[in-house]
């Protein structure tokens, strides 16, 4: 993976040979045009989207789900997947449950949670909090059961319990893991936003996206899906830094085994 | 009144199929405070669960332990256990500092001079200017000087050490053995040491208890009366020390 250090030229390069490739084969053919706009058409109309205060709106809605949807997401899997990772027993009894429901395409539970919660913000956030779920919980249940018998009983030698040792030793020990989760629910959580939106929404991009399409703005569609996709470009840049800061201590680490 | 007793322990374990094994015998023993004292016994004899045992980490079967007279139920708040696996008990995420500093976080002091504490173990150890690296980053003899350190931290009465410098070279051993017998002095704690190196137990303590195999069973005390501050190889040499050693070896050989 590229450190982020040096600028990767040859990457950007093809990029831009891509998009040019775009831009002239657009031109070239009229009828294609009206399917497929030249990249400089697309990024006109993205310009006056911007301009005319037309894609904010639906760009906060989509961030503001996800966001909801997400930390939700992330409170309910990391609180359960402790306390499944911690007690066997609970998660005897919910495992085959978790077997069953975490394989499914998660986009099915949409027309559950339409039929049940309406369309409207609280079935968007309700099937991201579902979908979300399922890498951090469990990933969350992984690092609890992982983590070396000898560094807990070195909490409680030091005379710490219950709460202290899950703040102060099972918590930090499984974030690795946790994290591993997190990062995957990420991208998850924003396809079932833009998705839920698109299936029964009247705000945010996944419904900007389709109803340009059906408007056969075929421009806008394409700057539309340009916001969506700097969306998640953008929150993944945000994890990657925070997860620096967080796990900076296993980097080296890792760095060594490698070698 | 010692500041440990250990009156008729015994601790066994069920096995898969149901039967059940002794592990620890019948161990009586006290140790006064100040003391360091060794148990040696051969490998699998279970000095460990005799160890955790007294540390309050593992429910004894029958018989107790107490420490200051209160008797051991959990973990007691004055006594800390070193552990061989210096690399399972460091903690990852923290620095030597974050480490360290954990032994007084532990006993909740959170003060002004906390760090100056912290800073000071370290230097004691021999870490001075290790204290922003990670455990990874360091040697297995200088990680477990980071136990140490941060065992010392917590500032116990009594220091229980299993097998501490079990999985270090001979030379860092020895040089940890010093570290650890002038902390001891400069600190006055008391410590209960368990090895399966014979020379190690009879240079480092007062006492020495032998062990027998399994269950373990104390089968021998030795005093030890070498004068402090002792020498790796002046003690060593002495014809005393080489008796003791070979006194120690055969109770162990024949140990039933």
């Amino acid at each position: 993976m590229n450190g982020g250090k040096t600028f990767n030229w040859l990457g950007w390069l093809v990029l831009a040979i891509l998009l040019s490739l775009w831009e002239y084969g657009a031109r070239a053919s009229p009828k294609l045009q009206f399917y497929i706009p030249p990249v400089s058409q697309i990024l006109t109309a993205l310009g006056q989207l911007f301009a005319s205060g037309q894609v904010a709106g639906h760009l906060l809605s989509t961030l503001s789900r996800f966001l909801e949807g997400y930390v939700i997401a992330a409170l309910l899997a990391v609180s359960l997947g402790i306390l499944l990772g911690h007690f066997r027993f609970a998660y005897s009894l919910l495992e085959t449950l978790i077997e069953f429901l975490r394989p499914m395409p998660s986009v099915a539970i949409i027309p559950v949670a339409v039929l049940t919660l309406g369309i409207g913000d609280a079935m968007i956030v309700a099937v991201t909090v579902y979908a979300s779920l399922w890498p951090i919980l469990v990933n969350t249940i992984d690092g609890v059961r992982n983590i070396e018998p000898t560094l807990i009983d070195t909490a409680r030698t030091f005379g710490l319990r219950g709460w202290a040792i899950l703040w102060r030793v099972i918590l930090p020990g499984a974030a690795p893991y946790i994290v591993t989760g997190l990062r995957i629910s990420l991208s998850i959580a924003l396809i079932l936003v833009t998705t839920a939106e698109m299936i029964a929404g009247s705000r945010g991009l996944g419904f900007f996206i389709l109803d340009q399409e059906r408007s056969f703005d075929s421009g806008n569609m394409y700057a539309g899906i340009i916001v969506v996709a700097a969306l998640g470009y953008g929150l993944n840049r945000l994890f990657l830094a925070l997860e620096g800061k967080a796990l900076g201590w296993r980097r080296g680490m890792l760095a060594r085994e490698s070698v | 009144m010692p500041i440990l007793e250990v009156e008729n322990l015994s601790k066994s374990y069920r096995q898969l199929g149901g039967e059940s094994t002794l592990a620890i015998g019948n161990v009586t023993c006290r140790v006064e405070a100040g003391e360091f004292v060794s148990f040696v016994g051969p490998s699998g004899c279970g000095k460990t669960t005799l160890l955790m045992t007294i540390a309050g980490l593992i429910e004894p079967t029958s018989g107790r332990v107490t420490v200051k007279g209160k008797e051991v139920k959990g973990p007691p708040p004055n006594l800390v256990l070193v552990f061989q696996e210096y690399n399972k008990s460091l903690f990852a995420w923290r620095t030597i500092l974050g480490n360290v500093r954990f032994g007084l976080e532990a006993r909740g002091d959170g003060s002004q001079g906390a760090d100056a504490k912290t800073r000071e173990l370290i230097d004691i150890v021999g870490l001075k200017g290790f204290e922003k690296h990670y455990p990874w980053e360091l040697s297995g003899g200088m990680q477990q000087r980071v136990a140490i350190a941060r065992a010392l931290a917590y500032e116990p009465e009594v220091l229980l050490m299993d097998e501490p410098f079990g999985s270090l070279d001979a030379l860092t051993r020895l040089e940890l053995e010093d570290t650890l017998l002038r902390v001891w002095a400069e600190l006055k704690t008391t410590i209960l040491f368990i090895t399966h190196d014979i020379e190690e137990a009879i240079y480092l303590s007062d006492r020495v208890w032998v062990l027998s195999r399994r269950p373990s069973q104390i089968i021998q005390e030795l005093l030890v009366e070498f004068p402090r501050p002792r020498n790796q190889l002046a003690t060593r040499a002495e014809a005393r020390f080489m008796a003791m050693r070979n006194e120690i070896y055969r109770q162990i050989g024949h140990a039933p």
